[in-house]
């Protein structure tokens, strides 16, 4: 009966990207019960993107970061107060405050936060911060408009090298120091992290990969400077750690769900494992929390910080929530990011890190403008452009039909002699940043599927 | 007035740099920054901006969860 689907009470823990999407949703999809939104943070949802782009650059105030609303949720907001707990008998959510807020379905979309510096009293050091939330954003941005004479970046993944790229658009010196042998080399393998390290010293960056850094320096509890690994040190007044991300699970510590470090499992319909993998259906996840197996990736459970799996992962999530089994659909999209540095455009289909070859598919390291196209054990199952997005859709239609790599000559401007190379996609224990997508797990089932675009 | 663009989707043709160009603007050859909360004067021309989007990547509307209060557990319908 779908009556039972459409009333009663939703309650959403995480009030950002995917807990706003899946409240849209959840009422667009008919949901006329009593829906409540919980947010540890006092602000309503924003986006975060933008944070490390425009915010950074000093060209957007952070209080600008709010999201569109598709549509009225018609929801109870609660606001700056944390979740603490689940208690899954009782279906009851626990918030820090006291109160316990009764459900019959839950979403999970807590998300995650950014990875704190391991020493506790250097991270307390004026000057130390991170980029996660934007309150974190709009303190960075009012460091950087005081102009230090050095800014200290540690790590370079996405965040970290697009707050470097903002640093030095700002005339700003930066250090970079990064633990692997290049930026972006967790993401995105070998290939383009040569291109960013050579891109990143091409516009002034003090870049410094293989190296640590073993401790932040502070007197009268103000940073003055670093010490690094090979000996060095460098005095800098502002350090920004960006060392990846660390999940939102610990509230569930106890509830019986299989949370932990990696995230929530849960199905390709988004309902959450309990400890002893068997499906739940009235506890559902979505968005950066989330590892759920795809179908294109031998079933691997995937954890994907994107933006746009966030959204996508919400609707399915909501659907799910307010239909019953046969009209439930399966989150299958293929995973997608950008990312905007040194005035270049970044974009991703697939899963990088999932394969073990690559080849230039289309221009070349030379003009700045290509497409690396990624391969594993003989089919594509990612690519990425840089200054090319135009050529993107065609490779996510090869991905989706697990086509043969390397693929076959598409454009007119493809290097003559395909040459294929290992990706080198590291172990991600020698990186200071975290891999965006992180493979964790498989069935031993490796059936491989061909995924049909959702109609 | 929000706006929020999907660049998953966006190929950077432009148009709305064209139309709006105090909201949207290319960074380099193709990365589009743009402002997330325009000026009331600007709203006509992001509205026109995002209709002639040819992927239909921008998405414009009041912002999400403005009815919402602030404050620890605030509770606001
Ligand atoms: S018109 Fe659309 S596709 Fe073109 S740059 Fe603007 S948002 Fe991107």
């Amino acid at each position: 009966m779908s009556g039972e689907f459409k009333s009663g009470r939703i309650v959403i823990v995480g009030a950002s990207l995917a807990g706003l999407r899946a409240a849209e949703t959840l009422r667009d999809e008919g949901f006329t019960g009593e829906l409540t939104l919980v947010g540890d943070e006092p602000h309503p949802p924003y986006d975060r993107p933008p944070l490390s782009k425009q915010v950074l650059l000093g060209r957007v105030p952070a209080a600008d970061v709010g999201l569109p609303a598709r549509r009225q949720v018609d929801a109870r907001w609660k606001l700056g107060v944390r979740a603490s707990g689940l208690d899954p008998a009782a279906k009851e959510v626990l918030l820090a405050n006291g109160e316990r807020l009764p459900f019959d379905r839950l979403l999970i979309t807590t998300g995650t936060r950014a990875r704190p510096w391991p020493h506790p009293e250097e991270a307390r050091l004026d000057g130390v911060l991170t980029v996660r939330t934007v309150d974190d954003a709009s303190r960075l941005a009012e460091r950087l408009d005081a102009g230090p004479r050095r800014v200290l970046v540690i790590g370079a993944g996405f965040t970290g090298s697009e707050i470097a790229s903002a640093c030095r658009e700002r005339g700003l010196a930066v250090t970079v120091a990064e633990r692997g042998p290049a930026p972006l080399v967790g993401a995105l393998g070998g290939t383009l992290g040569s291109f960013a390290a050579r891109l990143q010293r091409a516009h002034g960056v003090d870049l410094r990969c293989g190296v640590t850094v073993t401790s932040l320096l502070g007197s009268n509890g103000r940073l003055t400077g670093a010490e690094l690994s090979d000996g060095s040190r460098i005095d800098v007044e502002v350090a920004v750690v960006a060392l990846g991300a660390v999940r939102n699970t610990e509230w569930l510590d106890g509830s019986g769900l299989a949370a932990g470090p990696r995230g929530v499992a849960c199905d390709a319909g988004c309902r959450a494992f309990n400890m002893y993998g068997i499906v739940t259906d009235d506890v559902f996840v979505a968005g950066d929390v989330a590892r759920f197996p795809h179908p294109l990736f031998d079933y691997q459970m995937l954890a994907l910080e994107h933006w746009g799996n966030a959204v996508e992962q919400a609707e399915v999530a909501a659907h799910n929530m307010v239909n019953p089994g046969p009209l439930r659909r399966p989150h299958l999209a293929v995973p997608a990011f950008w990312s905007s540095q040194f005035g270049l455009n970044i974009k991703s289909v697939g899963v990088p890190t999932f394969s073990d070859q690559v080849t230039i598919a289309q221009g070349s390291v030379e003009e700045g403008r290509l497409v690396v196209a990624y391969g594993y054990r003989g089919r594509i199952t990612a690519a990425v452009s840089v200054n090319r997005a135009k050529w993107l859709e065609h490779y996510q239609r090869l991905i989706e039909t697990a086509a043969p790599f390397p693929p076959e000559p598409g454009a007119a401007d493809r290097p003559t002699a395909p040459r294929v190379m290992a990706s080198d996609v590291p172990d991600p224990k020698v990186l200071s940043h975290g891999p965006t997508v992180a493979l964790t797990g498989h069935l031993p089932d490796r059936r491989l599927a061909v995924l049909r675009p959702m109609a | 007035m929000q706006i929020v663009v999907d660049l998953n989707r966006c190929e950077g043709y432009a148009q709305c740099v064209f139309l709006a160009p105090k909201v949207f603007e290319l960074h380099g050859e193709e990365a589009l920054l743009y402002a997330p909360a325009p000026p009331a004067e600007q709203a006509e021309r992001v509205r026109r901006a995002a209709a002639a989007c040819p992927v239909q990547a921008i998405l414009v509307g009041e912002q999400a969860g403005a009815d919402a209060g602030t404050g620890a557990g605030a509770d606001v319908r």
